[in-house]
């Protein structure tokens, strides 16, 4: 009893660690004071401001399309990797998964520095006219992205049973359309999940897109880095508010859907 | 049919060839040469400059106490949502990915607003009687930031190659005899090292190249390397000595990755979604 009360309190305890800096956002989000430090009264003032600042909406609008795209061509780019990689012969399969885990192992900035020298030697050496800004933050986000799809995907695959491929093929269906009805179905839980990823691992970057980006394309993170010298407008903690409850009522009827399904 | 499905990979093939492995080749180039493009190690050797040393030291202290604080706090969690024995695992990614949603910087300056001197925390403090903590804009503060941002890393490894024990092993083990203790130092916990080897790289990397952190939670005070190499690219524009500095980082970096090649062969550990 006492171990199960102290498990329960150890658990109460992660989660508010985890959780107050959140909690603390949306609580200022509602501060009429424009200070971080002190607490002004309870105004929905920055919520009504938030949608008439046209800076932050571009940053909004850029910071969606940009985790909308890339996990979009990380998803198609990385779950056909897996599916060639999974019927690879061991070695050059090792090797691609070597290479698959260098973006996610290696240092972001790193990674970002890396990425803001490709292109910049490529103008230097190729006379390419390579701008910083929309197009390079793009691919460095997808280059990111690909591995969580492929890390996603490829469980999936292994726990398909090659036979029911080979059975449909034998039964004459075509290899493509054995795919949309055989394999599909199996890895879309990984490739869904692969996508949710992508995308929120897109929207929480901030150090290779601050490496990538070029003057006039601001994301959210971005924005709120130059932003936090001056002070960073409430209506930033309003949009962030908004996104966050948006995301866990969306994550809270997947579960709801999901859990519906498993019981029937 | 299968050699067909081989090709699917040489969009990927190319894509990592051009934008992971070139990259990484451009910044070895740069950091070997010098403005004029000639060969010198003198940009590697900048690491010892003493303002640099002293800063390359600081980030290995302060990530290695992040590291093991993490490994702390992570290892009784994991073993606590192992034995709630829940029935799907996504709970548990959807409670460490969500706060992700709320961006990492906002995130992290939210703390300042937690540990000012008169911040939230202080005040729940003062209203128990219990002291103050004087902790924003000092080394302490940057490494709750860095526990903070990347205990996730550390749970979902270890939670991973935990939940993957069958219960059996651990049940023939208390039937041979073992207890409690022995079960965990002899069972369980060797069990886990996949995890905890995967978790400790994907602290401790992240941890030592920090930059934001340390400018968000040090008060400016605080040079860790990752901001002397962040200077060296946004505002002296010297790509050869913050390419040489990157080279030296990347030297630990491959260190933990053989690390995690030995002990988690299977990338158990690193497959954590």
């Amino acid at each position: 009893m006492v171990r199960k009360i102290s498990r329960r309190a150890y658990l109460a305890i992660m989660l508010i660690f985890l959780y107050a800096p959140i909690v603390t956002l949306m609580v200022l989000s509602f501060n009429a004071s424009k200070s971080r430090a002190k607490w002004g009264g309870f105004t929905l003032k920055w919520y009504k401001q938030l949608f008439s600042n046209q800076d932050i909406l571009n940053a909004l609008y850029t910071t969606l399309i940009i985790a909308f795209l890339s996990a979009l061509i990380a998803v198609i780019l990385g779950t056909m990797a897996s599916i060639a990689m999974n019927s690879m012969k061991k070695k050059p399969r090792a090797i691609l998964m070597a290479v698959t885990n260098i973006p996610m192992l290696n240092a972001d900035i790193v990674t970002g520095i890396s990425l803001m020298l490709l292109f910049i030697a490529m103008n230097l050496f190729f006379h390419t006219r390579i701008r910083l800004g929309f197009g390079t933050v793009l691919l460095a986000h997808i280059s990111f992205n690909i591995p969580y799809v492929i890390l996603s995907v490829m469980p999936k695959l292994r726990q398909i049973n090659k036979n029911t491929y080979e059975a449909a093929l034998d039964l004459g269906a075509s290899p493509i359309y054995a795919f949309y009805k055989v394999i599909l179905p199996e890895i879309f839980p990984g490739i869904l999940s692969g996508f949710l990823l992508a995308f929120t691992m897109s929207l929480d970057d901030f150090t290779i897109t601050y490496f990538t980006t070029g003057p006039g394309i601001d994301t959210l993170s971005t924005k709120i880095y130059t932003e936090v010298r001056k002070g960073i407008k409430p209506e930033i903690y309003a949009l962030s508010t908004l996104m966050f409850v948006a995301v866990l009522v969306l994550l809270i009827i997947i579960n709801r859907k999901s859990d519906v399904k498993e019981k029937a | 049919m299968n050699n067909k499905k081989r090709y699917l990979a040489f969009p990927y093939i190319l894509w990592s060839a051009a934008f992971i492995i070139i990259p990484l080749l451009i910044v070895l180039y740069y950091g070997i040469t010098d403005v004029d493009g000639a060969f010198t190690l003198d940009n590697i050797k900048l690491m010892f400059d003493p303002i640099n040393l002293k800063a390359l030291v600081y980030s290995l202290i302060l990530s290695g106490i992040s590291t093991i604080i993490c490994l702390a706090l992570a290892y009784p969690l994991a073993m606590i949502l192992r034995n709630a024995q829940l029935k799907s695992s996504s709970f548990i990614i959807f409670i460490f990915i969500l706060p992700m949603w709320m961006n990492f910087l906002l995130r992290t300056i939210s703390w300042q607003t937690l540990l000012e001197n008169n911040g939230v925390i202080n005040t729940i403090l003062t209203t128990m009687h219990l002291p103050k903590i004087h902790i924003i804009n000092t080394p302490y503060a940057i490494i709750l930031g860095m526990v903070y941002n990347f205990l996730p890393f550390m749970v979902l490894p270890i939670y991973n190659t935990l939940e993957k024990i069958d219960n059996n092993v651990i049940n023939a083990a208390r039937d041979l005899g073992a207890n409690g203790y022995q079960t965990f130092t002899k069972i369980i916990f060797p069990l886990s090292m996949p995890g905890v080897i995967s978790g400790i790289t994907m602290v401790f990397v992240p941890s030592l190249t920090t930059f934001v952190i340390s400018d968000l939670l040090g008060g400016g005070k605080v040079q860790l390397i990752g901001n002397v190499i962040e200077q060296e690219f946004k505002f002296k524009y010297d790509w050869n000595t913050g390419s040489g500095l990157s080279i030296v980082l990347m030297v630990f970096i491959i260190i933990s990755m053989a690390f995690i090649a030995k002990y988690d062969k299977d990338m158990e550990g690193t497959n954590v979604w």
